[in-house]
């Protein structure tokens, strides 16, 4: 049930332990499976009874039957493990939980994102195949080299050590999160360069990258970014719609 | 929520599958939003969601952390919308899950009566979310769109596997537990409803579509046994 598969059964104690520099304090394990109290002895015993006449019990999946499974306290920089895989732990920077990121979600009342801009989020690990600082300094310092300008209001911009060049803190470079975004706002004219860097970039990271899009739609709903995505050739079918309906008066100048 | 945004699947397989959720700006509308996030669940529940999330808190599908042991056997039922509602207490993002359009539909014209002044989001296919909302009197303000995955794609796993695990964005859902799952549905070992609540339980916003879930290992089933 681990995402990042960090649990496995010691055979030289046949106990399960945790693969520290795998795990990324998701708390899934934790959190996710319903637990029983059950004594370990007993339930060793009956596993050992079981498996000596090749015999299985079929429990629910979802079960730790000893509660064995306690947090640790961490501490930094572990600690940012866990704010960018649980998303039960909101972010001190943006106090949205995940990976506290609003996009194009809350662009009714914030207009982050207007018409002839496009929003790029750019995330690095998703689905539940984790990623390392270190792949995403790679791709923020090529975005910094063409010169985009990176979300303020994002939790990995707050880790950088320098928004400009796109360099992300040292001392956190090897810690392996589950995903963690970057966000980036663009005219529209240069969409097809930042996709193009985005992809190419990475192509060299051991990591999966997953890439969305957004803009501001018109008065009648109508979405500019659809025609460059086309013409880039580009498939989407899916996305987030936002409805209008935040309702915010003032529409500040962009 | 960009939890909801890559969910594998072609626009076939993600024809019937809606997400509606709300949220706040810090700073902007968040002050008094708690009665309002409690009141966009009130009105999603009238409309026969198949899951509802309060990113803070978890969904209904949830874990229990005092099982007896013959809830191997006999695991109660403990879903509880109702308790979700109420324990709703500080600005967060809620969710609603809906598989068929015209129940989306209906919801969508009650939110818009409501005009509860929170941003709301639909998670599906673009176009049809467009379609809808229309239905409902609605001109959508803002679009994202999913361009997929890219990079090491040696690391994802079959379709199917993608398809289920996807379905929580957080990634709570391992490729492992999602594979195991499809196995046991395929031995027999498990319905399709029961493999797919095991899973939603993981997803802790609450945007695990159940149906979806069940469609994808009926088919894996189907195609072991044809």
């Amino acid at each position: 049930m681990c995402p990042v598969g960090a649990i496995d059964i010691d055979p030289a104690i046949s106990r399960a332990v945790v693969d520290q520099d795998r795990c990324v304090e998701c708390f899934t394990c934790y959190r996710g499976l319903s637990t029983e109290h059950l004594n370990p002895t007993v339930v060793r015993t009956i596993r050992k009874v079981f498996g000596f006449f090749r015999m299985r019990f079929d429990p629910e999946p979802d079960v730790c039957p000893t509660a064995a499974i306690e947090p640790q306290e961490l501490s930094w920089p572990r600690i940012v493990r866990r704010a960018f895989s649980d998303p039960l732990v909101p972010h001190e920077s943006t106090g949205i939980h995940g990976r506290g990121t609003e996009e194009v979600k809350t662009n009714d009342v914030t207009f982050r994102v207007g018409e002839g801009e496009a929003g790029f989020t750019i995330e690095f690990g998703r689905p539940t195949v984790s990623t390392r600082f270190s792949d995403i300094a790679r791709m923020t310092e090529a975005l910094a080299r063409i010169g985009v300008e990176f979300e303020k209001k994002n939790p990995v911009t707050h880790l950088m050590s320098d928004p400009a060049t796109g360099k992300i803190r040292e001392d956190i470079l090897h810690e392996r999160v589950l995903s963690a975004i970057v966000e980036i706002k663009t005219r529209m004219e240069r969409v097809p360069e930042i996709l193009r860097t985005v992809t190419e970039v990475a192509r060299g990271l051991d990591t999966i990258v997953a890439i969305g899009v957004s803009t501001r739609c018109s008065a009648e709903g109508g979405s500019a970014l659809e025609e460059v995505l086309r013409s880039e050739g580009y498939p989407f079918w899916r996305g987030k719609t936002n409805l209008g309906l935040g309702r915010r008066e003032a529409v500040p100048a962009s | 929520m960009t939890n909801t945004l890559h969910r594998y699947g072609t626009p076939q397989t993600l024809e019937n599958d809606f997400i509606v959720f709300a949220m706040s700006a810090r700073g902007i509308n968040d002050t008094g939003s708690v009665a309002k996030f409690q009141r966009f669940l009130e009105i999603a529940r009238k409309h026969n969601p198949i899951n509802l999330g309060d990113a803070t808190k978890g969904s209904v599908f949830r874990p229990s952390k005092s099982l007896n042991p013959l809830a191997h056997w006999f695991r109660k039922d403990e879903r509880d919308p109702g308790a979700l509602v109420a324990h709703v207490d500080q600005p967060t993002v809620v969710s609603a899950v809906f598989d068929n359009r015209d129940s989306l539909t209906s919801f969508l014209r009650d939110i818009r009566d409501a005009d509860l002044g929170l941003s709301i989001n639909i998670s599906a296919l673009t176009d049809r979310a467009d379609e809808l909302a229309r239905e409902a009197g609605i001109t959508r303000h803002s679009v994202e769109y999913s361009l997929g995955f890219f990079g090491a794609l040696d690391k994802l796993p079959d379709r199917a596997t993608l398809s289920l695990a996807t379905m929580c964005g957080h990634g709570m859902i391992s490729f492992h537990f999602a594979k195991k799952m499809i196995d046991w549905v395929k031995e027999g070992r498990r319905t399709p409803e029961e493999a797919s609540t095991y899973m939603a339980r993981f997803c802790t916003c609450g945007i695990f579509n159940t149906t979806r879930s069940c469609a994808i290992l009926n088919e894996c089933g189907n195609r072991n046994r044809g």
